[in-house]
């Protein structure tokens, strides 16, 4: 009788994360329904945006849209604002939120463990290649956007949301800062989209939940809510990147909405790592419960939008729905002084200065019976500026469209030679007259005080 | 010659809840053994090759894998592998991306391509390397499981039902890798409801029911305590091999009719010991009655299963 020889006992060792998130990357790109994201996001922004630049008639209703003529820089704003709304949660759905579910839908789990060895290491990896493909689709969005603005129109100034003009270099520097900011956000989003797929388990529901909390913060932000409330939701950074396009940048809410939208990310990851190490992969049934994404998921961020909400009211001067009149009037008047010495470039007349026009506007909202403050449309102002070379003064009225995020549209409302109609005459032809209507940007958190 | 132990388990016991899925368990494999796993549907057959891939942990009791105890989960020695519930492959990559992935994931970055075409080539997987698993047959599946099991060189394969919705070709695929595997010393733990698999690979079954073993030992052995079988006699006159069984001493005749009322059939169902059924085919043909074919009902094994498990034959079919 012999004995064979054990072979020398080799310790398994988890494979490492690197391995791993190749391993998930791979796993990842092989799915058509990435692969068509991929290329929608490389592809649709350019197109669109050079099909809108084609025709005469531009979205004036979305920040940047009514430039779109004038620079290229213009279009990738219009992709981004679009984007903010829907693109990107639902990009972070399609991606975040099926990442986990997919392996319960395959019935891989055990075969994934055996294989890594690391429940820990899986998360890592799932998250990481999860980040890699978004900020793939990403970029595509932003890059296309830009190269289609650029080869349909060209690399001209923009004008910013307080009428002052970016250099070309400017433009460009700040719009790629844009589509960095709304990183954070997508982040948030992302991280939402790991728990529902963490918790759900197979059941679609997980797949959607970022898509039904951008629909749910949709809805609240059209609410006329207090400021701390507002800036404490993570969608709040996808708005907040306009604050770069003014002359101070307006940095407060949206340094506070990318911490806010970090601070998701984190949470929502952390609580998504917590389930999935706690979850059975021994039941192949297993399609998470709703008791379990209330206690675990939902509550904890109720609590953490609570926390940030009443921190904010305290460290921050914001208070109300952070709109009020005089804000308005001195946001209004900075941006008729820089549109007007664009029109007056346009109208090749003498150059002046926004200190020599002193403009400055009275608002009024709904009359004497309603409180000159918070959004509406019906918001009437007086804009007053000191005729150049003459101690007359200007006046031209306008209808404002104000809403709760702080954007308001300013419609022109005469005289006619100054704000009446669309076109001025210059030298060379029609061309759109800067002032008949225009976006503005107000500053929830700015003080009131001049 | 005696072989070192490549699993050897005391006294294991794994609850889920309220419900005990492994109470005391025993369990030794041999290295170079194909070792099967049996028993009815909840009797713990997959919890314990769960244990042995280190999905889950005993609750108590001992489990030594190629010589290492494993004490906590995901923690089994490597040169352990294997699936259960499904092979768990990504019907999104083609058979040769799933394994290259696989390969990678583990560490095995050079020689990968000749690795990964070896292991195709074992489960007769060659010509469809490069399609998509979607479009996959379920044996097709398991045949690729048991690829991607290949690329570590176990030296413990744990395979749950390999042989599930294999066709001839494949089932021989299978059945020619895994007697290749143990001949090269690794142990194999199979579990399956096909007794016909499990005599043709396995030298030693464990037999579980209700989370306890009822069986453990040779597949000989277990086939030999399955007691009298009953046999099917086809014969060329189904109506005097009745009669004649009908007076054959010590022979109980299991048919309920004489195949005379029943013209659409010509088997006789009898039992009885082994000198009796020879007394049987003597008696046939010296009335002229040739006898086509006598053979068990159900294979001993299976008779032992059934009766070793609580379930009769009538039950099962």
């Amino acid at each position: 009788m012999t004995t064979v020889a054990a072979p020398p006992r080799v310790e398994a060792q988890p494979a490492p994360v690197l391995r791993g998130y190749r391993f998930e990357l791979v796993k990842l790109l092989s799915q058509w329904r990435i692969r068509v994201l991929l290329l929608a996001c490389w592809i649709a922004p350019a197109v669109f945006v050079v099909a809108v630049s084609l025709q005469s008639t531009l979205p004036s209703d979305t920040v940047f849209g009514r430039w779109m003529h004038a620079t290229g820089w213009a279009g990738a704003l219009v992709v981004l604002d679009f984007s903010r709304s829907w693109a990107l949660p639902l990009l972070t759905a399609l991606v975040a939120g099926d990442v986990f579910a997919t392996e319960d839908r395959l019935g891989t789990w055990r075969h994934l463990l055996v294989a890594v060895r690391s429940p820990r290491r899986i998360f890592v990896a799932k998250g990481l290649a999860t980040l890699t493909v978004l900020l793939v689709l990403v970029a595509g969005l932003a890059v296309s956007g830009i190269a289609g603005g650029l080869a349909a129109v060209g690399d001209h100034p923009l004008v910013g949301l307080d009428g002052h003009l970016l250099s070309p270099g400017g433009a460009a520097g700040t719009v790629l800062l844009s589509w960095a900011c709304v990183l954070a956000p997508t982040l948030a989003f992302a991280g939402v989209g790991l728990l529902g797929s963490v918790a759900l388990g197979r059941s679609t529901m997980g797949l959607l939940m970022p898509a039904l909390l951008a629909f749910a913060l949709q809805l609240t932000q059209l609410l006329p809510l207090p400021v701390p409330i507002r800036l404490a939701l993570p969608s709040h950074a996808f708005l907040a990147w306009r604050g770069l396009f003014t002359s101070p940048a307006q940095t407060g809410p949206l340094l506070i909405g990318i911490v806010v939208s970090l601070a998701w990310a984190i949470v929502a990851t952390a609580l998504a790592y917590h389930l999935f190490l706690r979850r059975g992969f021994t039941d192949l049934a297993y399609d998470g419960s709703g008791r379990r994404v209330l206690v675990a998921g939902a509550l904890p961020l109720a609590a953490l939008v609570g926390l940030t909400a009443v921190l904010l009211a305290v460290v921050t001067p914001a208070k109300g729905s952070g709109i009020e009149q005089a804000k308005l009037q001195r946001s209004l008047a900075t941006v008729y002084a820089h549109l007007y010495r664009v029109q007056t470039r346009e109208l090749h007349r003498p150059d002046v200065t926004e200190a020599q026009l002193a403009a400055t506007a009275s608002c009024d909202k709904g009359g004497d019976r309603v409180l000159d403050q918070g959004p509406g449309n019906d918001w009437r102002c007086v804009v007053s500026w000191h005729l150049p070379g003459t101690a007359a003064v200007g006046q031209a009225i306008y209808q404002l469209d104000v809403t709760a995020d702080g954007r308001y549209v300013a419609d022109g409302d005469g005289p006619k030679e100054v704000n009446g109609y669309f076109p001025v005459r210059t030298e060379t032809g029609d061309a759109p007259n800067p002032l008949w209507q225009f976006d503005g940007n107000v500053d929830l958190l700015a003080s009131t005080k001049d | 010659m005696r072989r070192s132990p490549a699993v050897r388990g005391r006294g294991i016991r794994k609850s889920f809840g309220d419900v005990v899925a492994l109470d005391g368990v025993d369990l030794d494999v041999a290295s170079g053994q194909v070792h099967g796993l049996v028993g009815p549907n909840g009797a713990g057959k997959t919890t314990l090759l769960g244990l042995l891939l280190g999905l889950a942990v005993a609750d108590s009791g001992r489990l030594e894998i190629l010589g290492t105890t494993v004490g906590r989960t995901l923690a089994v020695p490597d040169g352990v592998s294997g699936f259960v519930d499904g092979p768990g492959l990504y019907p999104s990559l083609t058979a040769r991306q799933n394994l290259s992935a696989l390969a990678a994931l583990r560490g095995h970055e050079t020689g990968q391509a000749a690795r990964v075409g070896e292991a195709l080539e074992q489960v007769g997987l060659t010509d469809v390397a490069d399609d998509r698993l979607r479009g996959f047959s379920l044996g097709m599946r398991q045949r690729l499981g048991l690829a991607a099991a290949l690329l570590t060189e176990p030296r413990l394969l744990v395979l749950d039902e390999p042989a599930n919705g294999l066709d001839p070709a494949g089932k021989h695929h299978v059945h020619r890798v895994i007697t290749g595997l143990a001949a090269a010393g690794t142990a194999v733990v199979l579990s399956s409801h096909r007794m016909d698999d499990l005599a043709a690979l396995c030298s030693e079954v464990t037999l579980l029911a209700t989370g306890r073993v009822v069986f453990s030992g040779p597949v000989g052995k277990l086939a030999a305590e399955s007691g009298e079988l009953d046999y099917r006699v086809r014969t060329s006159d189904p109506a005097e091999a009745h009669r004649v069984a009908l007076e054959t001493p010590g022979l109980q005749v299991k048919s309920d009719r004489d195949p005379a009322e029943r013209p659409d059939t010509d088997v006789l169902v009898v039992r009885g010991p082994v000198p009796v059924l020879d007394d049987l085919v003597v008696r046939l043909v010296r009335a002229d009655v040739a006898v086509r074919e006598l053979a068990p009902v159900v294979s001993p094994l299976e008779a032992a299963f059934l009766a070793m498990t609580g379930q009769t034959d009538e039950e099962n079919k």
